[in-house]
């Protein structure tokens, strides 16, 4: 190898992922396990302010996976996650969790408004009471959600839609820069998909960073500006506009014959031009 | 343990009314009504800490911690009676009490050990402490009563026994219950959060690990607390049954609180004073046997999520469906073939005449349907009633066909279950979904019915 060669090997080891000090979320390297068979392998992305990024793949992809892994919800086998440079017990103040919805027991012996308020919790601090103004600004992210006429509602009395905006209000709550979201459109009526999506663009007006574990292949690219196609690695990172592509989806999703032709129609739909 | 030093007079005829009013107001001596009162103190304590057990699906895992208190008062008898120069009296109840409250934590240790590095599942674990613990209990007792110290209250432990309990004992078990009280008020919210959604209180900074701990010592204070008048394998019932019954009664969890801490004080209260009433029946069976009672109360009556009124919900449900899809049979029916007779309705729906025939008069009578000779006709309410039912119906199955993954060939099953459930709402976006759909197709689904129709519905 000649001095210029080596010099080319290096400098195409450093374009990895810059990890900036802006940057909401750098993921590097992420390796994570279950029983010793690895389910997310040397993921890499880096993610940059105010964009809302969808997490798409097949089923066992390790989409959730991966979110559970940067918020430390599951141990990582390797690899590094940060906030804005920093980890992710030092920037906790600026995230926000939106769970799948079956990941909780909706008879639950709550309201809608008292869901939400639990986004508030971490400023209200220990032992303490829901004060009125925590309550009004509880309140207030019902409302934009569209959900205020159901505060007092008990959840198990809200259809599934509902209940998806009552935990991005709970989300909404936390006042944070960064949101994860898990399925956050799945199974959800027309009403609740178009109340999120107008969520999720004020949210990036403001500056906020959204990342999605997204199914609907049909909606990526009206949706999201950034893309990542995941199946246990990274297959593509990126705009939307540029990793979006058939070739990238096949890669994703291999032989599921049904959901290949459903991708084809997405691009199709995506670049009607070409 | 002395014999307690104001033991109410027992007799061996049945009880005399004056002397049961005396107990239950509290008049039968300072020591009863010291007791009556600690035991409703529990009661308070362990419908409160109880409730959020409940909440964590852990009422297992308190039984197992309240079954392995045995080997840890065996245990301590032991290790006062076998070592004096602890200077610790073997029938002490603070010694006994520790000694419970220690093997009761190893025991929630031990399961957490076996869950997080086996792959045995917890319900599995549960039961192997469970029996491995009690049955060294069992064995621990059976050396300590062949011991020259003086064992005989040991076995009140295990079904309990409020008569032999002096004012003392009862202040104590008044007291360990009070902190485990005023504990789980203060992290109300904390549990709460943890209860409904850990994964996300995790997220949000909250140390989850460490407040289930604090559940689990809370569950252990109330089963220590009650061990002497409730006994360790009927103490579970007094964590589980009050918040269980106040369930029924609310869906706010400040009230469900109250009123499960309510039902554990009249528990206790109660099974205290019959006890003393009856010192052969354990004061543990009595108590719980109360607890019992108020929950098969709630379960029968309580108002919406009780087993009555989710009846009548379901038949109301069930008459309607049933009227709808007789108004609907009717309007397919109406432009040739005029009213609709018993036999056809009867066919359409596999009834039998006579339940067809009833349930037309019941509709007769609410308005929906008139008879006539040659059958039944509906009013114009039920003719619009009717109308509706039909266009939900064509709604929905455009909806399921076009939208949702439903092979064609299966859509009328689930649009005859769920189009009676639809709502206005749900509709008015379809009908907008579909209209976009369908821009340039010929239209499948029949015009809206006018505004009389709509606010016909409710059969």
């Amino acid at each position: 190898m000649t001095p210029e060669e080596v010099q080319l090997a290096r400098s195409e080891l450093d374009a990895r992922p810059e990890h900036s000090a802006s940057s909401p979320l750098s993921v590097h390297a992420l390796t994570v396990a279950y029983h010793k068979k690895p389910v997310l392998w040397d993921v890499d992305f880096d993610v940059p302010e105010s964009s809302l990024v969808a997490v798409i793949g097949p089923n066992g992809a390790g989409k959730s996976t991966l979110i559970k892994a940067c918020l430390n919800l599951i141990p990582r086998a390797s690899g590094a996650v940060e906030f804005w440079g920093k980890p992710f017990a030092a920037s906790r103040a600026r995230v926000g969790y939106v769970p799948q919805r079956e990941s909780v027991d909706w008879d639950f012996p709550v309201s809608a408004l008292d869901v939400v308020a639990m986004g508030r919790y971490r400023k209200i601090g220990w032992c303490l009471p829901v004060s009125r103004a925590h309550k009004d600004a509880a309140m207030a992210c019902l409302d934009r959600v569209g959900m205020a006429d159901y505060a007092r509602r008990q959840i198990a009395q809200l259809s599934g839609g509902q209940q998806q905006r009552v935990f991005l209000a709970r989300a909404l709550a936390q006042e944070a820069d960064l949101y994860f979201m898990d399925e956050p459109f799945a199974g959800v009526d027309a009403a609740t998909e178009r109340a999120i999506i107008a969520v999720l663009r004020e949210l990036r007006e403001h500056g906020k960073t959204v990342i999605c574990v997204h199914h609907d292949l049909q909606t990526v690219t009206t949706y999201f500006d950034r893309a990542l196609l995941l199946n246990m690695r990274t297959v593509a990172w990126g705009p939307v506009a540029e990793v979006f592509t058939e070739e990238n989806l096949h890669k994703t999703y291999g032989g599921r014959l049904t959901l290949l032709a459903e991708a084809a129609e997405a691009v199709a739909r995506s670049q009607p031009h070409e | 343990m002395t014999p307690p030093a104001q033991a109410i007079p027992v007799h061996d005829q049945a009880l005399s009314v004056s002397e049961v009013v005396r107990v239950l107001t509290l008049q039968a001596g300072h020591n009863t009504t010291v007791v009556t009162l600690a035991a409703a103190t529990l009661g308070l304590a362990a419908g409160l800490v109880g409730a959020f057990a409940l909440l964590r699906k852990r009422t297992l895992v308190a039984d197992a911690l309240a079954h392995a208190t045995l080997p840890g008062i065996a245990g301590a008898f032991l290790l006062a009676a076998l070592v004096p120069g602890l200077g610790l009296g073997p029938m002490s109840l603070p010694v006994l009490l520790i000694g419970a409250a220690v093997a009761a934590l190893l025991a929630a240790w031990a399961i957490q050990l076996i869950t997080r590095h086996t792959r045995i599942r917890q319900d599995a674990a549960i039961g192997i402490v469970l029996s491995s613990a009690f049955g060294l209990g069992v064995v621990l007792l059976g050396i300590a009563q062949r011991l020259d110290v003086p064992a005989g209250g040991l076995h009140h432990f295990i079904y309990g026994q409020t008569a032999a309990m002096r004012a003392s004992d009862a202040m104590l078990m008044a007291g360990i219950a009070g902190v485990a009280l005023v504990s789980t008020l203060a992290l109300k919210k904390e549990l709460a959060l943890v209860c409904f959604n850990d994964a996300f209180a995790k997220v949000d900074g909250w140390p989850v690990a460490r407040l289930d701990g604090a559940m689990l010592v809370l569950a252990v204070t109330v089963v220590v607390a009650g061990l002497q008048a409730v006994g360790l394998i009927l103490v579970i019932a007094l964590l589980v049954i009050p918040p269980a019954a106040a369930r029924f009664w609310t869906d706010h969890l400040g009230r469900m609180l109250v009123l499960g801490a309510c039902f554990g004080a009249l528990s206790g209260y109660l099974g205290a004073s019959l006890s003393a009433l009856l010192p052969d029946a354990p004061a543990g069976s009595v108590i719980v046997l109360t607890a019992g009672a108020i929950f098969l109360f709630s379960l029968i009556l309580a108002p919406s999520r009780g087993v009555l009124a989710a009846f009548a919900q379901r038949q109301t449900l069930r008459l309607r469906i049933a009227a709808d899809h007789l108004l609907e049979l009717i309007h397919d029916n109406a432009a040739p073939a005029g009213p609709v007779t018993l036999r056809q309705f009867a066919r359409a729906r596999a009834w039998s005449p006579a339940r067809a025939g009833a349930f037309a008069r019941v509709l007769s009578a609410r308005g929906l349907l008139t008879r006539t000779p040659a059958g039944y006709e509906p009013t114009p309410r039920g003719r619009a009633r009717g109308e509706r039912v039909a266009r939900n119906h064509a709604l929905w199955e455009q909806y399921l066909v076009t939208h949702a993954d439903v092979a064609p060939s299966h859509v009328d099953w689930s649009v005859d279950q769920v189009e009676h459930v639809l709502s206005d709402e749900l509709i008015a976006r379809l009908e907008a979904e579909l209209e976009r759909e369908q821009s340039g197709a010929p239209a499948i689904v029949p015009p809206t019915p006018d505004s009389t129709g709509r606010e016909a519905g409710g059969a």
